[in-house]
């Protein structure tokens, strides 16, 4: 049923373009790390980490959006499914991360680096 | 040729005993949606896992720049570029589906068909990568040394890491590999190393250019300790094993967890491209044959588009806390 849709060529190539931009400031950054946000801590991790997560995000909101066509789907429709998994994912990342540093926490006084 | 196409011969809608149609999808997208979410729940359990495991050691976890610095046909070191090159691919095979979703809204068989090919060659070049990123990571590319409690030892000089082959003199020549065939009948081992551990600790003691670099990360330069050559030597004491390449076991890399990980769920993501491959070449012979012109709609591509992204949406993540973060 392609209920009256108009076509999208353009638009997709336009995020196409930018989900290649995206990844090639990652991936150039990646290679630079400068300083200024490899070396800088902020909430357990780099800033130049929190930029990779914040930009891969970005690269997950456009595909979802503009190429699985959600923006398209009824409203709550999309709500039941990004809600959905915001919600279970964030939950579970949290709680397996803080557990993560708790581990590490407990066990590295335990393992002795220098013989 | 006549192909059996089911078609709604009753005016049925897709939601079979009715018309209803809940948020005004059709039943096979909302299913496909159902299972991307129940998929995609799958994949962060196993990308938390992998966290929880990186945070565990990170003081030593390996450095992805220093496992994955290969690029065909260059030689040396060039972290990155390879996979940022898939990157690239699997997101142009995205492109080509939807422009095939596309085609098919507006019923336009050979632009659909067309689309459809380009994805199914983007997959498989997308796959073909993957194999050469996994060989690259199973053979290993420097070799390393393992101690008694199973941390790994690499070498450098003029702070870049060096293959064993680099500095080590002569060759493995104890004994060679136990097979079924020149011994017991019902044992096996595995291939031995290409050098013996007393080859590589005397050849490190022998030259004074060579130093050892452990897997812990010192916090101020976030780079692996280099040691002093005396504490090398110290160190080289409680090795027991050298290790080439990568397994479920052990690995040169560092961490066995790290392999194990990369395994797990680049593997489970290459299936998943995999399946996607097979699914959109069904797809495709069904574009040709016609099925989806004579039902009057091509559902089926949209679907299986929806999964394809998908795919690429894994990827996308993958990248991310596997190459970059």
């Amino acid at each position: 049923m392609a209920h009256a849709q108009e076509s999208h060529t353009k638009r997709i190539w336009l995020v196409f373009i930018f989900l290649c931009i995206i990844t090639t400031v990652e991936v150039a950054l990646g290679l630079a790390k400068p300083p200024a946000l490899y070396f800088t801590q902020f909430l357990g991790t780099s800033l130049l980490n929190w930029i990779f997560i914040i930009l891969t995000l970005v690269k997950a909101y456009y595909i979802v959006w503009a190429f699985m066509h959600l923006e398209g789907e009824k409203k709550w429709f999309r709500r039941s499914i990004v809600w959905t998994v915001v919600f279970l994912i964030s939950y579970l990342v949290t709680l397996l991360l803080i557990e993560g540093g708790y581990l590490f926490d407990t066990l590295s006084p335990l393992v002795k680096w220098d013989y | 040729m006549e192909a059996t196409i089911a078609v709604n011969s009753e005016g049925k809608t897709d939601w079979d005993g009715g018309g209803s149609r809940p948020f005004g999808a059709s039943y096979g997208k909302m299913m496909m949606w159902f299972f991307i979410m129940s998929d995609a729940l799958t994949f962060s359990g196993f990308l938390a896992a992998y966290g929880l495991t990186r945070f565990k050691f990170i003081d030593s976890w390996p450095i992805a720049d220093q496992v994955f610095n290969h690029f065909p046909f260059i030689h040396g070191d060039h972290p990155m570029l390879f996979v940022a090159l898939m990157t690239f691919i699997l997101i142009f095979s995205s492109v080509t589906m939807v422009l095939a979703v596309d085609a098919g809204h507006k019923m336009k068989k050979a632009q659909v068909t067309w689309y459809m090919l380009l994805t199914i060659i983007g997959g498989v070049i997308f796959l073909g990568s993957q194999a050469w990123e996994w060989k690259n990571f199973i053979n290993g590319t420097y070799g390393a040394v393992k101690t008694t409690e199973g941390k790994v030892l690499q070498f450098v000089k003029d702070g870049h890491q060096i293959a064993l082959s680099d500095f080590v003199v002569g060759e493995y020549g104890e004994r060679t590999t136990h097979t079924r065939e020149n011994g017991l009948w019902f044992e096996d081992e595995a291939t031995l190393p290409t050098y013996s551990l007393q080859q590589v600790i005397s050849s490190y003691e022998h030259n004074p250019s060579v130093l050892i670099r452990t897997e812990e990360i010192n916090p101020e330069t976030k780079e692996k300790t280099i040691l002093s050559r005396e504490a090398g030597s110290r160190y080289l004491l409680k090795a027991t094993k050298v290790v080439e390449g990568a397994s479920l076991i052990e690995n040169e890399y560092g961490k066995t967890a790290f392999a194990d990980f990369f395994f797990f769920i680049t593997g489970f993501h290459g299936f998943h491209v995999f399946s996607g491959i097979l699914i959109n070449i069904i797809v495709f012979f069904n574009v040709i044959l016609g099925t989806y012109e004579k039902r009057g709609h091509y559902n089926m591509v949209e679907k299986v588009g929806l999964y394809w992204h998908f795919v690429d949406l894994v990827w996308v993540f993958v990248f991310t806390f596997f190459y970059l973060v």
